[in-house]
């Protein structure tokens, strides 16, 4: 899932300053599980906000919205009556629900509430770790299911670099190297093999904004193209 | 306008430890500021950052959060629960210029009265030092005006 944290209170709070009446609204899906932007959070934001308007003497009203999700329209839909009710809205849903609101409600300045952080797994409670970089060229059969490009500092793609050392990484003595793993995964598994094969560098011109439409969805959109 | 400062203390105290100790405080005839505003819990675990906050903004001058002592929670671990909240809701506190101060996690047993007798004298010394809550002040401009709206 996505994973985030949220900005500095101080950064939230200037950023909000200008306007009197703010909607906080949280998204209902990945940012609420990582505890940072579902309904809970946008209470706890919006009452701080609040505390500390009335402590700064400023007229400011904020309210609390939350939709189950922000990259879908449909959701987002249901925040219209509060939003027409607001001079702007903090958004705590990730960098992609953010920008979908705000395409979505074009004359209400949206803010962002959060940093999204990565693409990562629930390690324990409160605790979440990056997996993936969403490079669009899944090398995880190769890799025994460890990912070189989101796990090595380097993004190496054959093999641990010379700063390896007794399966630590040199960026970080409790940091695993990342090839390490990928080595020892792959013994255990007898696919030792798979590491005579070598993973040609990365083409980063293609790498324009990406679209993808299902299978089952391309006659219908590319009816309208 | 010239009336004296006398500190609202709300605490949020569990049923199993905190209570029973307020509970004998009281039949030990102890005596502790009269101006703490009990509310009792079934456990400290259900003490939830958005309550504190709201507390806060409801014009509680300091608020103490007690449960079983560590490692005695009848629940196992609502305090320790309670405790990292408590210490988080500190540091949201500290953020909106109000400071963390104001807020405390107490451990008190069962049969430690004395030391919940000190834990409300504490804070009632550390709200007298602080001052008033400046958001419950305002609430109280604002409810003087309403009466006087009623009035006129």
């Amino acid at each position: 899932m996505i994973v985030a944290e949220r900005k500095p209170f101080e950064e939230i709070a200037v950023a909000a300053s200008g306007f009197r009446k703010v909607l906080v609204a949280g998204c209902g899906t990945c940012v609420a599980v990582c505890l940072t932007g579902g309904e809970k959070e946008a209470g706890i934001l919006a009452t701080q906000l609040d505390m500390a308007a009335q402590l700064g003497e400023r007229e400011q009203v904020f309210s609390v919205g939350c939709v189950e999700r922000q990259c879908d329209r449909e959701f987002l839909e249901e925040l219209g009556p509060q939003i027409a009710e607001a001079d702007a809205v903090i958004s705590l849903a990730c960098g992609a629900g953010i920008q979908f609101l705000a395409e979505a409600y074009p004359d209400t300045p949206v803010l962002s509430g959060v940093n999204t952080t990565f693409i990562g797994v629930n390690e324990d409670v409160g605790v979440w770790t990056e997996r993936c970089r969403s490079c669009r060229d899944c090398l995880l059969t190769l890799t025994g299911g460890v990912c070189p490009i989101a796990l090595c500092p380097k993004g190496m793609l054959n093999g641990p670099c010379g700063g390896a050392d007794k399966g630590k990484c040199e960026t970080d003595q409790e940091r695993d190297c990342a090839w390490s793993v990928i080595y020892r995964r792959l013994e255990n598994t007898g696919r030792l093999a798979n590491l005579d094969q070598l993973i040609e560098a990365r083409d980063h011109r293609d790498l324009l904004p990406g679209r993808q439409v299902h299978p089952a969805y391309q006659r219908r959109y590319s009816a309208h193209e | 306008m010239g009336e004296k400062y006398e500190p609202k203390i709300l605490a949020l105290i569990c049923t199993y430890c905190t209570y029973t100790a307020a509970d004998m405080a009281g039949s030990m005839r102890l005596q502790y500021p009269p101006n703490v505003r009990v509310i009792k819990l079934l456990c400290t675990g259900k003490v939830d950052v958005i309550y504190l906050l709201e507390a806060f903004k409801a014009g509680a001058d300091v608020v103490m959060v007690s449960g079983c002592e560590i490692g005695d929670c009848h629940f196992l671990e609502g305090n320790l629960r309670a405790k990292e909240r408590v210490a988080h809701a500190k540091t949201l506190l500290d953020d909106l210029g109000l400071g963390g101060d104001r807020l405390e996690m107490f451990h008190i047993g069962a049969s430690d009265a004395p030391k919940w007798a000190e834990a409300v004298e504490m804070m009632n010394r550390r709200a007298l030092e602080l001052g008033p809550n400046p958001l419950g002040r305002k609430k109280l401009q604002a409810g003087q005006t309403n009466i006087e709206e009623l009035r006129a």
